[in-house]
């Protein structure tokens, strides 16, 4: 996640559209069901050409170096792998649209059902890691600038840049260093300890897939307790990113409210100023707001690959590293499929989104 | 006064307000801006790391204390200070200052090779996708969105996976996830400047399109996107060092910092200098570049600036 890439969440998605022909609704919809289309067949397409520039070769790994040049061929027309690039795409674009992302060599199991079962933990990571970001980026970035040039907007504006700046694996690391290593505040790496993992295994019905809610709604709670613990520091590691990017924004949202003749108005009223601050400001800066947080919620599905591998968590991004050192390629590709698909749905409706909460963007 | 031509004092030269040549007014242009640019401590500061960090780079064999790759396997794992190991040792004995003074060359590597090609293909496609319009444009911006809609560091892994690891195939990645930007900043500037007289004065007096687009058009993008990369570099230094921390970018036993990360971790919780000290060089770049980047911002774009 790169912040400098999502600069301005109000990018692309309005002026795209013209205002003319048909109503402007459908029109939208139309629009953003096109983009959408045509990014994910993009995507597709750019798998598919990694897929083909791997310098190794499928069908040899499938026969051995010993297999005899007739052998060879048969394996090759067998895997499909004879015919035009072309028909082979669309061939690739109708197994992935019908769920076949191929079989996984590491797992041997299929790469579908591998992604299934590793994306809720990706998930609940990220979700966590966003609320903490809007929870303390919201706040802060208000605070900031309310206090714009002073003390506390500098602080805010310090912690917001190293956040940038910072690797995000070596906060990781350094963060498990001192709460685990040092003060033994949090458990460690993974998702649950031996024994809760014991547990949750024959005790808890998978309902969400979330070992968090799971374990809540079936009264696990030395099983809910220690996946807390677990997930403390990940999500805290990310959370912070998360916070550097909103508290940021949310700043220069709220100086350019705080800036407008309807907070003059209020003021003149007689409106406290908490009042102007926190509820007519801040309330017309949720409307940009709103993208930043589902831009923020997409980088963290991202940023999720180096953090689940510094905490040995059992998500998409840690199968998809550990796919890519055993040269698996069905599921580094379908992972980088899903992600990506992920990606591309976040961006989109964070453009939706925009455009249903602001009247003016209509 | 009197009539007498004085030759101006380089003083008065900088400060007229009638330049009499190009020249002379680009150096106003950029005097007035590094002053602007030098009154703010943050952004000296951001110059400085960069300036030190191009010094230990180039320097390297002079400031560094050991061999970079030197092991000394009785020595491993030593503590910051021990024997003349200014930054301790890692768990081949090799010393850690000397392996991040060589690290610098490897980021710079990265950051010159990626800021050099990166940076020239946006430019191209976005001046040439505003100048031109009409379908070139819709086509062009099409698969520009679709790049800038794909997650970089997964991307990049897919892309290193498949070229196999190394520094260059990571710059690489690297470079084709990171053009999308400055096509998008380079067609909006072209848009703004696209219908201005002295373009179409250029025109009447026959200039071609390929001349319009390299004399005219793309000069005015030119701050954008630079203000634009220097932004970009931290994030660029970051998912670098990402690729070295999944063992996808330089490979060993050569000195990157992601890399160190990477090994040190799991001597992390009994030698945490091995592993949380190149961190701090990323960090202090990567604060670097930003510090800067958002100055010039500030001074080149002030359209942009978020004050």
């Amino acid at each position: 996640m790169t912040p400098a890439d999502i600069e301005d969440p109000r990018g692309s998605g309005r002026a795209r559209f013209g205002s003319s022909g048909l109503p402007h609704v459908v029109k939208r919809v139309g629009g953003f069901a096109f983009s959408l289309v045509v990014t994910l067949f993009g995507l597709l397409l750019v798998t598919f050409l990694i897929a083909r520039v791997v310098p190794l070769d499928p069908v040899l790994a499938v026969v051995g170096d010993r297999a005899t040049q007739a052998q060879y061929e048969a394996a090759r027309e067998a895997m499909g792998l004879d015919r035009p690039l072309a028909v082979q795409f669309v061939d690739y674009v109708g197994d992935v649209v019908t769920g076949d992302l191929g079989h996984s060599n590491l797992t041997s199991r299929p790469v579908v059902e591998d992604i299934r079962r590793t994306f809720p933990a990706t998930l609940e990571l990220a979700t966590i890691a966003t609320i903490i970001g809007v929870m303390l980026g919201i706040p802060a970035g208000v605070i900031g600038a309310v206090n714009q040039g002073r003390w506390p907007d500098h602080v805010i504006r310090v912690v917001g840049l190293l956040g940038y700046s910072m690797p995000v694996f070596w906060l990781g690391l350094v963060a498990l260093l001192i709460f685990y290593g040092q003060l033994g505040w949090t458990a460690g790496p993974g998702r649950l300890d031996v024994t809760e993992q014991f547990i949750y295994e024959l005790e808890v019905t998978r309902v969400t897939g979330s070992v968090i809610i799971d374990s809540a709604l079936s009264d696990a709670w030395d099983v809910f307790r220690n996946a807390l613990a677990h997930v403390v520091l990940p999500a805290g590691v990310l959370g912070y990113f998360s916070m550097a990017y909103i508290s940021r924004m949310t700043r220069s949202f709220m100086l350019e409210q705080l800036g407008q003749e309807y907070v003059i108005a209020a003021r003149v009223k007689g409106v406290p100023e908490w009042r102007v601050v926190w509820v007519h400001a801040l309330g017309n800066a949720m409307v940009p707001l709103i993208t930043v947080i589902a831009l923020s919620y997409a980088g963290l599905l991202e940023g999720s690959v180096l953090t689940e591998t510094v905490f040995a968590w059992p998500g998409l991004g840690l199968y998809i590293t550990q796919a890519l050192f055993a040269a698996d390629f069905n599921a580094v590709l379908g992972g980088t499929l899903v992600i990506g698909a992920m990606f591309i749905v976040m961006n989109l409706l964070s453009d939706i989104l925009y455009t249903l909460v602001d009247p003016r963007a209509r | 006064m009197s009539g007498v031509q004085t030759p101006p004092t380089i003083r008065e030269w900088f400060a007229t307000d009638t330049p009499r040549s190009r020249f002379q007014a680009r150096s106003i242009a950029f005097w007035n801006a590094w002053q602007t640019l030098s009154s703010n401590w943050l952004a000296m500061i951001g110059l400085g790391i960069i300036v030190l960090l191009v010094l230990m780079a180039v320097f390297a064999p002079w400031i560094a204390t050991h061999p970079p790759n030197a092991q000394n396997l009785p020595g491993r794992l030593n503590p910051p200070g021990w024997e003349g190991h200014l930054l301790g040792t890692d768990e081949l004995g090799r010393d850690v200052f000397s392996r991040i003074v060589y690290g610098a060359r490897v980021t710079l590597y990265i950051v010159a090779l990626v800021a050099v090609t990166a940076p020239v293909f946006g430019l191209i496609v976005g001046t040439v996708a505003g100048t031109l319009g009409g379908w070139t444009d819709r086509i062009l911006m099409r698969i520009t969105d679709i790049f800038l809609a794909f997650p970089r560091l997964i991307l990049a892994m897919a892309f290193v996976a498949a070229l196999g690891p190394g520094i260059f195939n990571a710059v690489l990645a690297i470079a084709l996830t990171a053009w999308p930007a400055y096509a998008r900043v380079a067609r909006a500037e072209t848009l703004t400047v696209r219908g201005s007289d002295y373009i179409a004065a250029a025109r009447l007096q026959g200039a071609g399109t390929f001349r319009i687009i390299t004399g005219h058009v793309m000069p005015m993008c030119l701050s954008s996107v630079i203000v634009r990369v220097t932004l970009d570099m931290a994030g660029i230094i970051l998912t670098a060092a990402g690729l070295g921390f999944l063992g996808l970018g330089a490979q060993p036993p050569q000195a990157e910092w992601g890399a160190m990360i990477s090994t040190g971790r799991q001597y992390l919780l009994s030698h945490w200098w091995v592993a949380t000290i190149p961190g701090i060089a990323i960090l202090t770049v990567s604060l670097g570049f930003n510090l800067l980047g958002d100055a010039l911002r500030d001074v080149l774009d002030p359209r942009a600036a978020t004050k």
